[in-house]
């Protein structure tokens, strides 16, 4: 079969061929078409979120183990560097930024997150109302 | 629980060899059990010799193994579905035979244990290995054609999605022969399914064989939204797609966002059963009720995720058989996403009894009966588009009457039990059964049947035979009346699901009505063997050759039956929805181009197979803890993802006079139509 030298991908006439052509997979080598979403990140920013990660895991391990915080004020600061985790994925690891070209990113990020605060906070207003129904004494603040 | 799971190797050496796998794991002793996993050996076999003695196999290999063609795959999902449907059936017919046996204190004959593995694995199949395949296949097939794309945007990943659904469907399978299925219900709820009270291997071939799947079926979700956002013809906005593939992008967003939830509390239910966690369990700060909480948020989006699908062939079959164009088609698309969303505000409705307060139930029974409304919309814009359209009652046409008398039923009985206060009198009783297989035979099967009669001719080039399909139609609508009704009556007496023995003899008689029903669904379902395979046989006289039977509206019919592998030599230009039957009208279909542009494809790949067979052994030696096989299995499958990046050779170019020979020939052959 033979195959053109120059990939006709981008001088297609016909959008389509272009669009299709261009998504189907393993089709996005890496001499063409990098025209869509975000940059790839360098190594340094990959270097930097991997480092904040590193010091964001261990924060929260060390206040563990080593009791600094009591539970009452430990379990917030877990999940405060938890959520500060997640951004700093987002923006090292996955390049989303507010730039235009990141619409359908953001757009899925959006949906994302609405449905995960549908489901954590529906769960935790669920599992309250099953614990004080059920268990009165096992709430936090109750007499177990 | 079953003796045989408590048989474990002495020998140390044994031990590693085989983990907890026994001679004694297979269940000599039971003739059922035996005859069927022989039954399964024999036609494994058959199907293989002939293969060899037809040489078939490098036909076999080459065209369908190793393709990443997404209407082949899209096939492959569907024969998948209806021989697990055949598997999901039979369990139905045991479980109907044995409460019509042993409702008037008589014993049946099935002991509880293996009542229990069967209705689990009976509700297991119908869902995961029936439903979802059939509907997955539906979209594979259909929406890249109806988008005007020459294939998925990830056809590899496509490959390897369909592969590991099929390996979860043969981990089930094995489960039948060696060790057990889980007993457990097939949402298999903590603590029962947890170690202390699920010892056996059944929990683990039921975690394991959804992990798999769904990872599967989650990695098919990412392929089909991107196909859909990324891959449409020339001017197809997102107002002018098909309702088919609106309802395709609306599941593939709720299987994006829910089969993560699955994956999730069927691993913490394995930390507990494997390492000894307490996630689920009644001590250690465990508690059982998260993982029904949890189980839910997946479990009602996973219904929509049936059954939007299903609303979309609905849509494309009313339009094309009632010769209009579709009533309210952004109210359609509105109601569509409205449900999408709406899906992930409800899932407490199926435990109102676990002990909730009146403010929580209130809001998810408030909720759920709001999901009635955008349905509602639904079902008045299919109504209106039949209004003073020229009705065609093709059997695509007759399972869409059947489903909208049908699934309004069930939906009626849904926003009945939607009502905290009544479902505390019906929640676990039959008429839930009734309810939701009324909805689900009604809305998601009566839709895949009305689908496959649909677009038959598209996918193999000639059309299903009429009468036969007739008879399946008949059997299946009446069958699922006489089997479900009685069991509404039943749970309003006061039956609960799941009962192995009863000794009410009043409830006998509703019972063999619905053991009776079942047998007339049995009917349907040989009417649906035998139609298949007398259309085939008779292929020549069912021939079509235009591409377009039904004289359809949406692209698919714009190309030939069944579609060249490139699906469209040119790219369609779309200014409209029904582009294709607006194109007839103005006289500007099946106009042959000038030339024609190379077209760039894909290769095949046995990558996504290899993966997919090396997963059966993983997910077994997961199960029986044959940890050296679970580590070479689990070494193995990255070793041939990671080969399988370095292959540079993965897409070619169709020559200019390859495709002028197809279209030449196709052209002809319209010709030839146009003039007899």
């Amino acid at each position: 079969m033979h195959v053109p030298n120059e990939p006709t991908l981008h001088k297609a006439k016909d959008p389509h061929t272009e669009l299709a052509d261009h998504h189907a997979v393993d089709k996005l080598n890496h001499e063409h078409g990098h025209d869509h979403g975000a940059s790839h990140g360098s190594v340094k920013s990959y270097l930097i979120g991997f480092a904040l990660s590193v010091v964001l895991t261990g924060i929260p391990f060390a206040l563990t183990m080593l009791k600094i915080l009591p539970a009452a004020t430990l379990i917030p600061a877990i999940l405060i560097l938890g959520v500060i985790q997640i951004v700093v994925h987002l923006h090292y690891f996955l390049h989303m930024d507010t730039s235009s070209s990141q619409i359908w990113n953001n757009a899925a990020f959006v949906f994302t997150v609405i449905i995960v605060g549908i489901l954590i906070v529906g769960t935790i207003w669920v599992m309250f109302h099953l614990n004080h129904n059920m268990h009165p004494g096992m709430m936090p603040g109750g007499m177990g | 629980m079953s003796s045989r799971v408590d048989q474990l190797h002495e020998d140390p050496l044994l031990r590693a060899i085989f983990g907890k796998l026994h001679i004694e794991s297979i269940p000599w002793h039971d003739p059922i059990i035996m005859g069927a996993g022989a039954g399964m050996v024999i036609a494994a076999v058959a199907v293989l010799g002939l293969t060899t003695y037809f040489k078939q196999w490098k036909y076999v290999w080459s065209n369908w193994l190793t393709s990443v063609d997404h209407k082949k795959i899209g096939v492959m999902y569907i024969i998948l579905a209806l021989i697990m449907l055949l598997r999901g059936f039979a369990d139905a017919l045991m479980m109907r035979a044995q409460q019509a046996m042993a409702s008037a204190g008589g014993e049946g004959f099935l002991p509880p244990d293996h009542f229990d593995q069967i209705f689990t694995a009976h509700g297991v199949i119908m869902i995961f290995f029936v439903a979802m395949p059939f509907v997955v296949g539906l979209m594979n097939v259909v929406m890249p054609l109806q988008i005007g794309a020459r294939d998925v945007a990830f056809p590899y990943l496509n490959s390897l999605s369909f592969w590991l659904t099929a390996s979860g469907a043969i981990l089930i399978n094995v489960s039948l022969v060696i060790g057990e299925f889980a007993h457990t219900g097939w949402l298999a709820y903590a603590p029962l399914s947890g170690i202390e009270f699920s010892p056996g291997v059944g929990v683990d071939y039921y975690l394991w064989a959804l992990q798999i799947a769904g990872l599967g079926t989650l990695l098919s979700g990412v392929n089909l939204i991107t196909t859909i956002f990324k891959m449409r013809a020339p001017g197809m906005t997102l107002m002018r797609m098909p309702i088919f593939t609106w309802t395709t992008l609306a599941a593939n967003m709720l299987i994006v966002a829910a089969f993560p939830i699955l994956t999730v509390c069927l691993a913490m239910l394995s930390l507990d059963r494997y390492l000894g966690m307490h996630f689920f369990t009644n001590e250690a700060g465990g508690n059982a009720m998260l993982y029904v909480n949890l189980i839910w948020a997946w479990g009602h989006p996973e219904v929509y995720i049936l059954v939007l699908p299903a609303f979309g062939v609905f849509s494309e079959v009313v339009a094309t058989y009632s010769r209009k164009r579709l009533f309210g088609y952004d109210g359609m698309v509105y109601a569509t996403m409205c449900i999408a969303l709406l899906s992930f505000i409800v899932w407490l409705h199926h435990f109102f009894t676990m002990g909730a307060g009146a403010n929580v139930n209130a809001f998810f029974g408030i909720t759920t009966m709001i999901i009635s409304i955008p349905t509602g919309v639904k079902v008045f814009n299919w109504l209106f588009t039949m209004y003073r359209g020229r009705i065609k009652l093709d059997l695509p046409m007759m399972w869409t009457l059947g489903f909208i008398i049908t699934f309004v039923i069930g939906g009626a009985t849904g926003v009945l039990m939607a009502v905290p206060g009544a479902d505390f009198v019906l929640h676990n009783s039959v008429f839930l059964i009734a309810h939701f297989h009324n909805v689900i035979i009604g809305g998601v099967l009566f839709g895949c049947f009305a689908a496959l009669n649909y677009w038959f001719p598209k996918a193999f080039g000639f059309k299903l035979h009429v009468g036969l399909g007739k008879v399946s139609f008949w059997c299946w609508l009446i069958g699922f009346y006489v089997a479900f009704m009685p069991l509404y009556a039943l749970g309003l007496m006061g039956m609960t699901r799941r009962l192995s023995h009863m000794n009410d003899p009043v409830w006998q008689v509703y019972l063999i009505v619905a053991a009776f029903g079942a047998l007339l669904i049995l009917a349907g379902i040989l009417a649906n063997i035998a139609q298949i395979v007398w259309s085939v046989v008779k292929r020549d006289e069912l021939r079509d050759e235009t591409g377009d039977p039904w004289d359809g509206r949406t692209l698919e019919w714009a190309t030939s039956s069944p579609p060249p592998f490139y699906n469209f030599a040119v790219t369609p230009a779309i200014g409209n929805h029904d582009s294709f039957w607006d194109a007839k009208q103005l006289g500007q279909a099946y106009v042959q181009p000038e030339k024609y542009e190379p077209i760039h494809m894909p290769r095949n790949t046995a990558t996504g197979l290899l993966i997919g067979l090396v997963s059966v052994p993983f997910g077994f030696a997961l199960v029986w803890h044959i940890w050296w096989l679970a580590l070479l299995g689990f070494v193995a499958m990255i070793v041939i993802a990671a080969v399988h990046t370095f292959n540079e050779d993965r897409d070619y170019y169709v020559q200019p006079d390859e495709i002028k020979a197809i279209e030449d020939a196709r052209f002809a052959l319209l010709k030839t139509q146009k003039e007899a």
